[in-house]
């Protein structure tokens, strides 16, 4: 159901969205909670969503570094592991479908009108074993099972302190991007307010395999930070590939960087500020055999970038999220065009470029309750292809929602999730032309143990 | 009328009992001033599974945890730079929020905000009646350090040896003197002597500064005493080089006495 809804808001947002459904929240992690006697409140803001504590426990390598972390002095029955499940229910409903005028009858035309879905279910299994191998050797499992389908979302190894500075840790395997804040860790469940569309954008007919910093990826990263997190980097060289294992798409390999810095204002709180970017080529044609694409013959690769700039804003019990993203893709690669033959881009054609951006606030009234309010938008600048209308590819969403936590131990954690989001669209015309609207409610539970 | 003045002589007395209550129970960490409201929202998300809504260190976790958590109804605590028996400076107990306890379940809480960390110092402090009724005591002054030598080194190992140290923390200072195994804290439960050997970071601070202060105010709650009516401070300086020698092994040579000989 969630691919279903996604096609309709465009066809690049479809990649990114199916890569986001084998790569759910997953990052409420009660084995720690079990194994230091912290509660999930120590670590999440709410969980999944970190707080300073927590982004400090993670950047040293699942470590509280209080010389009890490595495993020989765990008692030998434990077991780092835990699971997540959402039952929900849930209603979606798109208001511009196309839709046959007669119910099966195709031949009797298509006429636009409100396609509304409801009904029970359960996303799938979320799977997380994690921890520490040795003192200073961290890793990270999860197999990610849905309910007709079964992968690999992360898996890794990190090295951390080397050197005994927190400034060094590299990691190699298949990972989240460094991003403060993590698709991995959103507060939203629901069908269109789940994602933050800006990390899984590429615009309408554009070819770039990589569809996003969203996506976890496979590569290797140097990070560091200070002793309270207050100052953090990571670099990370990864597959041109959106994470997928086996042979990649080129040759060519993609760089991301983050920088970020946290500043104490009196009577405010904590408040962090940083920059990224992503930058890689994508290939636009491959060496092919009988005319079929040989895998990992990617060639003609082209040049793209996404850069930003991010916040988090603590004021008392609020706290909001700011992210921006600018992101260019070559002419190439926007028009779907191999390098090697440029006589077929077409008259006026241009690298596509887009800015966009969210806020999301957060009212933390205790640990046990968060309402939540999510905008956020994306404006093309500059289309591939003069013949697209100016505004294709933009959107529009709205999320607001509560979670609330009953119980929430060092064993486990219950949240009841209550959350509307609606979206429009600026895709593919809908048969009046106007932009398409989808709406998601969803309520339910949603536990890990 | 009588009524009147009667109120209103009660008014400015709660009003005089209440500001003289916030003075007695007032926290502050250099220029920071702590807020025990928003401390008891801070322990509620951070603190409260270990040592437990009471303060009272029985936390749902503190079964699970060896060394117990601090109890904080009895106002004892390890770390400070008062007199044993005294309560700790503010200061000392912010010291032990960032520091963490090491080989403990307590975790270094730097992360947080340094605003935050005495609001939580303000909010534990409620937990006693003893830090409205008593003062702490004036902190100790730690004289300069003279230098560390092979000869304080050896003038340390010696002392360590008469002033029994080692009935508790071994000849060797591995933790498994004759005592060690009887051992037990305030509360009654068993505790092991550091073994300076190990590496581990010292509990209450890993500088020889930390060090000469935890010999002279001891470490309250637990077998550790005071020395500081029984050695001279060159004296506590010079077992703080043995001590830091056998923890760092720095290439100072120890010549720590030989283990006791077992009697066929």
């Amino acid at each position: 159901m969630r691919i279903a809804v996604v096609k309709r808001i465009g066809t690049q947002l479809l990649l990114g969205a199916a890569l986001l459904a084998a790569a759910r929240p997953a990052h409420a992690i009660p084995a720690f909670a079990r194994k230091y006697g912290l509660p999930c409140s120590a670590c999440h803001e709410a969980w999944p969503m970190l707080n300073n504590f927590g982004q400090t426990f993670k950047d040293n390598g699942y470590q509280l570094g209080n010389d009890r972390d490595a495993p020989i002095y765990q008692q030998p029955a434990y077991w780092p592991i835990m699971f997540r499940v959402s039952p929900i229910w849930h209603r979606e409903s798109n208001n511009r479908a196309a839709v046959d005028k007669v119910p099966g009858q195709a031949s009797s035309g298509l006429v636009q009108s409100t396609v509304t879905q409801s009904g029970f279910d359960v996303g799938g299994i979320d799977i997380v074993t994690a921890g520490t191998l040795s003192r200073n050797i961290s890793f990270f499992v999860q197999p990610f099972i849905g309910n007709s389908s079964a992968g690999l979302a992360q898996a890794w190894v990190r090295l951390d302190n080397l050197f005994k500075s927190h400034w060094l840790n590299v990691k190699m395997g298949k990972f989240e991007l460094d991003e403060p804040i993590s698709q991995e860790r959103a507060l939203t469940l629901s069908n269109t307010g789940a994602i933050y569309y800006n990390y899984f954008f590429t615009p309408p007919g554009d070819n770039n395999f990589f569809t996003g910093i969203g996506n976890l990826q496979l590569g290797a990263e140097v990070s560091g930070h200070s002793d309270n997190d207050y100052t953090r980097y990571s670099v990370a060289v990864v597959n041109n590939n959106n994470g997928a294992t086996g042979l990649q798409a080129s040759q060519a390999y993609n760089l991301y960087t983050n920088f970020n810095q946290a500043f104490e204002v009196s009577g405010l709180g904590l408040q962090r500020v940083g920059v990224y970017s992503y930058v890689g080529q994508s290939p636009t044609f491959y060496q092919t055999s009988g005319g079929n694409a040989i895998p990992g013959t990617g060639m003609g690769d082209r040049g793209f970038y996404r850069v930003g700039a991010y916040g988090q804003w603590y004021v008392g019990r609020f706290d909001f999220e700011t992210f921006y993203e600018h992101g260019h893709d070559n002419v190439f690669l926007g028009n779907a065009v191999p390098a090697n033959q440029p006589s077929k881009l077409p008259a006026g054609a241009a690298g596509p470029s887009w800015n966009g951006g969210f806020v999301e606030a957060h009212y933390d009234y205790n640990p046990r309750l968060i309402l939540i309010g999510k905008y956020e938008l994306i404006r093309m600048s500059q289309q591939a292809n003069p013949s697209i209308r100016a505004n294709a590819g933009n959107l529009d969403t709205w999320t607001v929602g509560y979670r609330w936590y009953p119980i929430m131990n060092p064993r486990a954690g219950l949240a009841w999730v209550q959350e509307y989001s609606r979206i429009v669209n600026a895709g593919p015309p809908t048969l009046s032309g106007k932009d398409d609207i989808n709406n998601s409610f969803l309520m339910g539970f949603d536990f890990d143990f | 009328m009588r009524i009147k003045i009667s109120l209103a002589g009660s008014a400015v007395f709660f009003v005089l009992l209440s500001s003289l209550t916030t003075v007695a129970q007032q926290t502050r960490v250099g220029n920071l001033v702590g807020n025990a409201n928003h401390g008891k929202a801070l322990y509620q998300r951070y603190c409260i599974f270990c040592h437990g809504p009471y303060g009272d260190g029985n936390g749902e976790s503190a079964p699970y945890l060896d060394p117990k958590p601090r109890d904080f109804t009895k106002a004892t605590f390890k770390c400070r730079s008062t007199p044993s028996g005294s309560l700790p400076l503010d200061s000392d107990l912010y010291d032990t929020i960032s520091r963490g306890v090491h080989a403990s379940g307590m975790p270094s809480w730097k992360p947080l905000l340094r605003q935050d960390r005495v609001d939580l110092v303000a909010y534990i402090k409620t937990f006693s009646p003893r830090f409205q009724e008593e003062k702490p005591a004036a902190p100790l002054v730690i004289p300069p350090e003279p230098p560390g030598s092979p000869e304080s080194v050896k003038r340390g190992a010696e002392l360590f040896q008469s002033m029994n140290c080692w009935l508790c923390h071994g000849k060797q200072g591995r933790g498994n003197g004759p005592s060690a195994s009887s051992l037990t804290d305030s509360k009654g439960y068993p505790i092991t002597p550091f073994d300076f050997t190990s590496g581990t970071r010292f509990k209450c601070g890993e500088s020889d500064q930390a060090i000469f202060r935890d010999l002279m105010t001891g470490l309250d709650g637990t077998p550790m005493p005071s020395f500081a009516d029984a050695l001279k401070p060159d004296q506590v300086w010079d077992i703080a080089h043995y001590i830091d020698a056998l923890r760092t092994a720095k290439g100072i040579p120890v010549e720590a006495p030989a283990e006791p000989k077992v009697e066929p």
